[in-house]
Parts: C-alpha cells; structure tokens; sequence
C-alpha cells in the first residue's frame, strides 16, 4: 500500500504542477499590461484571484512531491521486495544507512529527489518571497511548474519508483558496493540542491523576461537562491573529489571525467552568474547578460543531468546508467533551453540597458571574472561533449586530463589575478595608478614565492611553480578587503568574499602542490620487506583476512614510522562483497599535518609477494580544505545578504 | 562611455571570448584527444607511436602473465580478429580478468606492443563502457 500512496501522491503532486502554470498563465494573461485599463474591474479581480491561487498550490505541491519521496525511504527501510527498484538496489542485510542512501542511488530514485527538491524550493519561494513585484513572482512559480511538469511526466511515464515485482524475490541484488559509503548518503543530494537553486534562477530569470521586470529588485531576489545553490555545488563537489580520491585507490583527486564534469560545468556558470548577479543589484548593471547567464546556468544542469543519467560517455563514476531515458531528458533540455532562449530573443530588446562603467571599476573587474569563467566553461563543455561528436561522424576517441590541463590551467592561473585584483577595485570608476599601488604587496609576495620555490624546487614545473606563487599572492590579496577596516562591523557578506577567495588560493596551492611534489611507489612486497615513501618508512608485517557486516577481506598489516617518531599500523584492505559479488579495494590514508601517506593494496603474485602502492602527497588535504573554505564564505555571504534583504522593508517602512 | 557603446563593447568581448576558448580547445583537441583503437584497427597498419590512445577489447584466455619484478603485468587484448600484446605496471582493476573487457590507456610501442598507464574494466556486472558495447556487439556478430 506504501507504494501506491507514493504513486498516488506524485500523480496529485504532478497535476497540481499543471494547475499551478495554468493559474500563472491565465492570470498573466488577463492581467497583461494594456488590458486592465479597458477592462471592468471584474476581470482584474478575476486575475487577481487566478494569481493568488499560485502560491497555495505551490506549496501544497511542495508537500505532495516531499511526501512520495519520503515513502520511497519508508519502502526501502523496510525492505520491500516486491517493489522493483528495492529488489534492484537494496538487500535486507544492508546497514540501515545505506537502505535510506540506497532510495537515491539509483535513476529512478535520484529522478524524484530532483523534482522533490524542485517543488520544495518553489514552495520556499511561494511563502518566503514577499519583495518581488507579484506578477514577476506569479510568473517564476509558473515557470518552475513548467520544469517540473517536465520531469513528473519523465517519472511517471518513463520511470516510475514505485513498479512492482511479481513475484517479489526473496531478497535484492544489492547496492553497488562502491557506493556503500558514507560520501554517498550525502554527495548527490548536495549536487541536486545545487542543480535545483539553478533552475529557480532560471525560473526567476524567465519570470522577469516574461513580465520585463529585469532589475535590480529581480537580482536580490535571484541572489540567495544563486548563491544557496552555489555552496551546495561547491560542498557537493569537494566531497565528490574527496569521496572519488578514498573510495576508488587511484590516488587521484579529479580526473576530468564526463560525470566530474557534468558538476564543473553548473558550477562554473553559477559562480559566474554569482559575480554578474551583484553587479545587477549593486549597481543595476550587466542586465541582459545576467539573464542569459541564468539560463546557460540551468542549462549546465540538465546537461549534467543527461550525461550523468545517459551514459552516452565512458565514465568511471557511470552508475544507474539507461541510455533509452537519456533521450527523455534530452528532450526535456532542448524544450526548456530552446524555449528560455526564444524568450530572451524576443524579450531582451524592450529591457533597457542598466547603468553603465568605467572600464577600470569594480564592473569592470567582474566583467573580466565573467569572460575567463565562461571561457573556461566553453572549454569544459567542448571537452565533454567532443567524443559526441567525433562518435556521431564515426571516430571514437576520448578526451581526458592531458586536453584539460594544457587548455584550463594557463586560464585558471589568468582568473586568479582577477580574483585577487577584482575586490580591490572601486564600483563605477577607479584611477589606474591608485590601483597598482594597492596591489605592490600581494605581486611582491606572489614574485618571491615563485622565486624561492624556482630556485629550491625547479624541477615542480613552471605550472606548478606560478600556481604556487599566484596561490601565495592571491592569499594576501584576498584580506585585503579587511585593512583597516572595524572587523566587527565588517558585513558579513565582505567577509563570505575574503573566506571564499582565500580559499581559492588554498585549493590552488594544494592542486599545485600534489601535482608537483606527489612521491609514488609501485612494488612487490614479501613480509618483512621496507619501503621509502617521502619521509615515511613502511614495513610490510603481514596479511591477514578481515571481515565487516556485509562484506570480508584480505588487509596488509604495514608499520609506518617517520623519523624517529613512533611507529603505526596501517591497514589498506581488499574487501569482497556477495551481494552484488564485487571486489573493491579500500586505501588506507594517514593525514598528517603537511600532507597524506595513501597506501593501497593489490593482487599477490603467486610468490609470497603482495602489490603494494605507496604515494606520499604533501599538502594534498589543501585541495579539500580550500573547498570547504570556499562553500563557507559562500555561505557567509548567503547570511550576510539575506539579514540584509530582511533589515531593508523596516528601513523603507521608517523611512 | 556611452550606453549603447558599453553594449557593444561587452558583446564584442564575449564573442571574442567565446572565440578564443574555441580556439584554443580546437586546437588543443588536435594534439590531445584520445583515440580508441580496436586491435584490428591497428593490424598491419603502422600504429600510432607515443600518442596517448586507448585500446579496447577482450583479455584473451589464459594470456595475463605476472613479470618477475612482482608488480608487471602483460596480456593480450584481442577482438576476435587481431591480437595486441599489452604491458602495465600497478594495480590491475578488480574487475580485470581473462575474457572479460577491457580499456587500456596509454601508448603504442614502435614493435606494435601496448604499454598501458592505465586499465578500465567495466565498474560492476551491468555496466560496460559504450564503446566497448559497440566493439564487443560487432565482434559477436562476425563470430556467428
């Protein structure tokens, strides 16, 4: 029965969606600009009354769509197994945990949290928003009804949570055990709330087009919705790599991999969308261009989402893969993309061009920000899609890290001077030599940080080398905001900018660092044997069988010592799992202070002899730790910005 | 600045970076794109050497053979009309085995051996990578 009243819930969710565009809609319609004035005033209460249904509804929604997806969990928690996703990807002998993480580790499962989330976050804008102007407001809840139309058609007709199986089986095939991790529970819901904040952009983006409503009053109402999404990305991006990094033993931490960048590429626009939606509320500039941001944003992600869902690319992240439903969501892309697009073509002409700037401004800056990010994201995206085409004419290649570090590392080391120049800038006009003086101290630290590791450490590589001094310079320049300034009194938001802008330095000297200064080992070892691995010893002491809930396993039993300090166990393991029958190999990672010693274990060879791999990476933990850093100022600011918008209606009710 | 001179100025800044980031991944694809070889791809024709590539097929039965240093592997990867005789040195995938599929990453020796930096097997029992799909249905069809 549980199941059923989860269909039944989506379906009622699904055409309460249809009722919610068709209020907006007609209450649009009949409230057009130019109408109301001939019309009797029943007819404006008729709109009105149309358009005040919008809000309920959404809402209600909201509840409908949360409520099927929190049966889903109560259907995987108890087992089910006469429902056909459970029997596919659970198993009764699961830890709890990962019954709950299973519900959306699957396509079908992980489709219902994205509309979930999507009718959730329009029922959040349907209490929360009180500021917009109401016909702008109307219409981005009926352009959110109009998304998620889209997907609880693909659930309902193409891939439906709820089948059942007849007969039930005894017991389910199990989740992938890769996936039985705690980085799962988390990492893709934290994607999907970051793919969803994007299409509320994109729905505010096209209510304003729809109402010419494009302003400054639409950016603040945008912005904590940009930047909401923009920290989940950020955090479920840092955990993805972290999460890749442990769980699959390859000592890599990206590996510019279709599915890594499906979730680069809505990252990337929306922190472009991010600095271009702040100059729109600032300064009521960069109109046209934030709009059209908003929608290559959302477009990042529903082209993640089909790449992720259609498995057209070699991936080594391709889990839920079902080629026939990639082409459902294809459809949904070229509809709602095609659509926005035709929109702002036939729109972008009547909104007036904002105000304008001196090309030495804080605009100007951002301007810069904007063009290296969407270059950078035009690369990505060539990147990615590239072995599409090249398919589509009959080559098969791939395109993998030798492409992106050659093209995205010298842009990436050009963005970092405009991430640290940027924030020193004033709005609307600066004077040039003002400027260069501003900026002697961070360049001087930038300079002589590359100096010193040119001459200590030539052989890192000159990537490597400028990436560390710019990593340095950017350091010093992201504080600058706060010189001389009360801290106390410093916004919030100032200080979510300085946090996420340091951070950035940090990841970018730890990328530098791994890449340069990573020791490796590849070797055989019998008991008894001893291996150097940058300042650690390690000794092979013995192997011997280990075993788990659900899983058993062959662990290397290795001492590691550094020095002269106190010796330690390390125990990489080779674990079996039955259900599904699959091997993984589970790494063994010390963190020290100024870095990690990742050991892992292989095959024996027959002799007595075990593979070992040894990789001693200093500062590598910069890299996860400068991403935190980063969605914590993001966050910073979200606080900062929505205090703000909270104090304003008191200030202009005094006023 | 004039308004409508700012507009100007700011599209033609973004078409100049849309440009140049076609540009430079154009011409960066040229050198650095990946292409996959079938062993019969490469039978009797001069493969491409030092060019980082991928080979795809079967592990042939009875071929993988440990090295004395412990930590070298060699096989054969075939697709029922030609054979490759491939190196690599670390840890073999979990799921890499005799008769099952694989995609190795690496180089083209001048004696038309492989040497691999990398292996991919397929992530679980469901999931094979789609090129490998394609070669694999091909070869089935020619064995029949």
């Amino acid at each position: 029965m549980i199941a059923e009243t989860g269909l039944a819930a989506l379906w009622l969710a699904a055409a309460l969606a249809l009722l919610q565009l068709m209020l907006a809609a007609g209450g649009l319609w009949s409230a057009r600009p130019g109408r109301a004035d001939r019309q009797d005033r029943a007819s404006v209460a008729a709109a009105a009354q149309l358009m005040g249904g919008v809000r309920p509804v959404a809402v209600v929604q909201g509840l409908l769509a949360a409520l099927s997806f929190a049966l889903l969990i109560l259907v995987f928690v108890r087992s089910d197994m006469s429902v056909l996703l459970v029997a596919t990807n659970s198993h009764s002998m699961k830890p709890l945990i990962y019954k709950i993480a299973g519900a959306w580790g699957n396509h079908e499962g992980s489709m219902l949290l994205w509309v979930t989330i999507l009718s959730l976050a329009g029922g959040a804008i349907a209490i929360l928003e009180r500021r917009l102007a109401e016909r702008t407001l109307v219409a981005t809840l009926g352009a959110q009804a109009l998304i998620a139309l889209g997907f609880y058609a693909f659930l309902l007709f193409a891939s439906n949570p709820f089948a059942r199986v007849s007969p039930a089986p005894v017991d389910g095939n199990g989740l992938n055990p890769l996936l039985q991790d705690p980085g799962l529970a988390f990492h893709p819901p934290t994607l999907y709330f970051g793919y969803v904040g994007l299409s509320v952009a994109f729905s505010f983006a096209v209510g304003a087009l729809v109402t010419r409503d494009v302003g400054a009053a639409f950016a603040r109402a945008m912005r904590p919705w940009v930047l909401g999404a923009w920290v989940f990305l950020t955090i479920g991006i840092t955990a993805g790599s972290y999460w890749a990094y442990y769980e699959l033993g390859w000592g890599g931490w990206w590996f510019w991999d279709p599915v890594e960048n499906a979730s680069l590429m809505p990252w990337l626009a929306a922190t472009a969308l991010l600095h271009s939606v702040t100059v729109l509320a600032t300064r009521d500039g960069l109109r046209a261009w934030t709009v059209m941001l908003a929608v290559v944003a959302f477009s990042m992600s529903m082209i993640g989402t089909f790449l992720v869902r259609s498995g057209i690319l070699t991936s080594v992240h391709a889990f839920a893969v079902d080629p026939t439903r990639g082409s459902f969501i294809l459809a949904l892309l070229v509809l709602y993309i095609g659509g926005a697009l035709a929109l702002f073509g036939a729109r972008i002409g009547t909104v007036k061009q904002g105000s304008t700037f001196e090309p030495i401004s804080r605009e100007g800056g951002l301007v810069l920000n904007n063009l290296l990010l969407s270059v950078i994201l035009g690369i990505v995206l060539i990147g990615t899609l590239y072995p599409i085409l090249a398919q589509a004419m009959g080559t098969q290649l791939s395109v993998g890290p030798p492409f992106f570090n050659k093209t995205i590392v010298p842009i990436t080391l050009l963005l970092m001077i405009g991430i640290a120049v940027g924030p020193m800038i004033r709005w609307r006009r600066d004077d040039g030599q003002a400027l260069l003086n501003r900026v002697t101290i961070p360049l001087a630290v930038a300079v002589f940080t590359a100096a010193a590791f040119f001459v200590f450490a030539w052989g890192a590589g000159a990537f490597a080398i400028l990436g560390l001094g710019l990593a340095a310079g950017l350091a010093v320049a992201s504080v600058a905001p706060l010189w001389k300034r009360n801290l106390r009194r410093t916004p919030l938001f100032t200080w979510g900018m300085v946090i996420a802008h340091l951070g950035v330095a940090v990841s970018i000297a730890g990328m530098a660092s791994e890449r340069a200064f990573t020791i490796e080992k590849l070797v055989a070892a019998r008991v008894g044997d001893a291996f150097w691995v940058g300042p650690y010893r390690v000794e092979m002491r013995g192997i011997r069988p280990a075993i788990g809930p659900n899983w058993s396993a062959i662990e290397a039993a290795l001492s590691v010592r550094r020095g002269q300090g106190d010796p330690f166990w390390m125990h990489p393991q080779s674990r079996y799992f039955s259900d599904p029958p699959t091997n993984t190999s589970e790494a063994d990672i010390l963190t020290a202070a100024d870095g990690q010693l990742y050991t892992v274990i292989g095959q024996p060879d027959g002799q007595g002899r075990w593979q070992l791999r040894l990789w001693w990476k200093p500062w590598v933990t910069l890299i996860w730790a400068g991403g935190g850093l980063i969605g914590f100022g993001g966050l910073l600011s979200l606080i900062g910005r929505v205090r703000r918008e909270r104090k304003a209606p008191r200030r202009e009710a005094l006023a | 600045m004039k308004a409508k001179h700012q507009r100007l100025a700011l599209v033609g800044l973004g078409l100049v970076a849309v440009m140049g980031a076609s540009g430079l991944a154009l011409s960066a694809l040229k050198d650095e794109a990946a292409f996959f070889y079938a062993p019969a791809d490469v039978a009797g024709k001069a493969p491409p050497v030092g060019r980082a590539v991928r080979l795809g097929g079967m592990v042939e039965a009875g071929s993988i053979h440990r090295q004395n240093d412990g930590v070298t592997i060699a096989f054969t990867v075939t697709d029922g009309k030609a054979r490759v005789p491939v190196t690599f040195s670390g840890i073999a995938p979990d799921l890499f085995k005799e008769q099952s599929g694989v995609v190795a990453e690496g180089q083209f020796r001048a004696d038309g051996s492989f040497a691999a930096d990398n292996l991919l097997a397929k992530h679980d029992e469901r999931y094979m990578p789609p090129e490998m799909a394609g070669k694999m249905a091909a070869a089935k069809t020619l064995q029949q």
